[in-house]
């Protein structure tokens, strides 16, 4: 058990060591990201200025601001850049191999290699985050309640593991189709749209709202946002908190199968 | 590297002045003065398509997908337009003075500026910073003719012409519905142009940026840099406004001219000049300025980045 331990510790030391290698672009490219936000807040500046009433589906401009902003720690949680792609790659080329061969789980080594990759980000992201939230921090009501914080802290956690298994399956389909990136591409494009990373869902129309709400998706950008905003009703916050908990199952079931299943049928071609 | 071309061509002449010309290995002189453009671009838009065309599964995935997030943009819009409709005191619907089909426009615009970028400048200048980084770009500078020219047109990613005929769908969807609008000839001649203009300067733009890759040894994040700058040209420039908005609109109307790319053609053909909107017209000369200013600042970061260049082979 303790030799297993320092397995997986030597693995996290070593993304975080391999990730700490290229830290100036990091920083860089991390306050780089915030630069759309200026567009939407002017964007939506303009909108609001055309309603007139102040308010639309319930969303002050403020607060679309602050759901944008709050989204992009959503997604700091929940993206997985090249997890899925990288799975599909190691199928591909051939390098999958090499966990038929050592004693390490190739989820658990994911899992721990992705963990290490997410603290160094968070480490040095916080620089850049801190300080537009700071600048930013006009366009926020204020704090929420404990339990609203709460679940939003638990529905980052959850998000970061839903993020996990869901892109690692679609990895693992590279088992069955040989090329993923078009079918990443739909997830992607699904995954923008109903994720509520372009927009807050509220926005969709109502039979499309219904059926959006449904999907896991909403989990990976809209909900912590709308949490922290306290626009989830006390009576749904801790149900949607179960059903999250519940697809982050789902997906680590669906994972661990599809590997089992893939480890099956692999017939490792190639030296 | 220049010298290396200069030095190609002395050691040619002489074999040409020795009245040897019909040696098998003389070379006119006239090969290495001013090879026909034209022609050579014509045989890398040809050497493209047949590439492209050999994997057309590819292609055809490009094509969907390109055109795929383009829809999924003006859906966006759709859908605000539609809020503020909902939502709205009932007054027009409108965004810093453009209406739904207005701001259509605006979106093939976009559409039409973004697909000519990405077919003829987005592959060149991706393989840029991959010439400098393997050394392939002493190949490049090697060849009798303009580099900039060479690693500028290289390629021709046919499938993004896909958006081309979208973007000209959605014109001729959204011109007709644009309320109390009157088209004249002069404007079906103008926004050509300035789409041409506006091409021109993400070009001017984007080969920049580019070059600093040859600086850089490698500019990974170019790309990203790129999407984050152009993010700025994809709305009317009428959102900025207000003690930050105003400044930035300056910034990138006259410091770096993003903001006129999409918005003189779109504002051409969706809202007309007129008497009380001088400033427009102001604007559209500004553009022809901006689009030589671009083109000719870019010519001369690209000089001297080439200058630093290095080469990176064995």
């Amino acid at each position: 058990m303790l030799a297993r331990a320092a397995i997986w510790w030597s693995i996290l030391e070593m993304c975080i060591a391999e990730r700490l290698a290229y830290r100036g672009d990091f920083v860089l490219g991390t306050t780089m990201r915030f630069l759309p936000i200026v567009t939407q807040i002017f964007l939506w500046t303009a909108v609001f200025a055309s309603a007139g009433s102040g308010k639309m589906v319930g969303f002050t401009r403020n607060d679309i601001v602050a759901y944008y902003l709050l989204t992009m720690i959503a997604r700091a949680f929940t993206s997985m850049p090249s997890l899925a792609g990288g799975v599909a790659r190691q199928i591909r080329d051939g390098e999958i191999k090499k966990f038929f061969i050592q004693p390490i789980d190739l989820i658990g080594f994911l899992l721990i290699a992705r963990i290490g990759h997410k603290l160094v980000y968070y480490g040095v992201a916080i620089g850049p985050f801190a300080l537009v939230f700071f600048l930013c921090r006009g366009y926020f009501p204020g704090w929420p309640p404990a339990e609203y914080f709460a679940a939003f802290l638990l529905s980052l956690v959850l998000g970061f593991l839903l993020g996990f298994f869901l892109e690692a399956s679609l990895g693992l389909m590279g088992f069955w189709i040989l090329e993923v990136s078009s079918l990443l591409f739909v997830y992607m494009l699904f995954n923008f749209f109903f994720s509520g990373h372009m927009f807050p869902l509220e926005v969709l129309p109502d039979p499309w709202r219904t059926w959006v709400g449904w999907l896991p998706l909403k989990y990976l950008a809209y909900f912590p946002a709308a949490v922290f905003l306290e626009k989830i009703p006390h009576d749904q916050l801790w149900r949607d908190v179960l059903i999250l908990a519940a697809w982050v199952v789902f997906f680590m079931i669906l994972c661990r199968r599809l590997m089992h299943a893939g480890f099956r049928r692999y017939s490792g071609y190639g030296g | 590297m220049r010298n290396a071309e200069g030095g190609m061509r002395k050691e040619a002449e002489p074999t040409v002045a020795a009245g040897d010309s019909h040696s098998a290995f003389s070379i006119h002189p006239s090969a290495f003065h001013s090879p026909s453009y034209f022609a050579v671009f014509w045989m890398f838009a040809r050497n493209s398509l047949i590439r492209d065309m050999t994997f057309r599964a590819n292609f055809l995935i490009e094509a969907v997908s390109s055109a795929t997030w383009a829809l999924m943009n003006l859906g966006f819009y759709t859908l605000l337009y539609d809020l503020m409709v909902r939502d709205g005191s009932g007054g027009p619907a409108q965004i810093a003075g453009w209406g739904k089909f207005q701001f259509f426009v605006f979106i093939a615009t976009t559409m039409l500026v973004n697909s000519l970028v990405q077919a003829f400048f987005m592959p060149n200048a991706e393989e840029l910073s991959e010439l400098t980084r393997t050394g392939g770009l002493d190949f490049a500078l090697l060849k009798p003719i303009d580099t900039q020219f060479l690693v500028s047109l290289q390629k021709v990613s046919w499938s993004s012409f896909g958006n081309l005929f979208l973007a000209i769908g959605l014109l001729a969807y959204s011109l007709p519905r644009i309320e109390g609008l009157t088209l004249s000839p002069l404007q079906f001649i103008l926004y050509p142009l300035y789409v041409l203009l506006g091409t021109l300067i993400l070009y001017s733009i984007m080969i920049s940026l580019a070059a600093t890759s040859i600086w850089l040894g490698r500019n990974q994040s170019l790309y990203d840099f790129w999407f984050y700058l152009t993010n700025f040209s994809r709305y009317p420039m009428e959102i900025y406004e207000g003690p930050y908005g105003t400044p930035l609109r300056r910034l990138f109307t006259f410091v770096i001219p993003i903001l006129v790319v999409i918005n003189v053609p779109a504002a051409i053909l969706a809202k007309p000049f007129s008497a009380n909107n001088s400033y427009r017209l102001y604007l559209a000369v500004f553009a022809i300025v901006a689009t030589f200013a671009s083109l000719a600042a870019s010519r001369w970061i690209f000089q001297r980045a080439l200058l630093s260049y290095r080469s990176a082979s064995s």
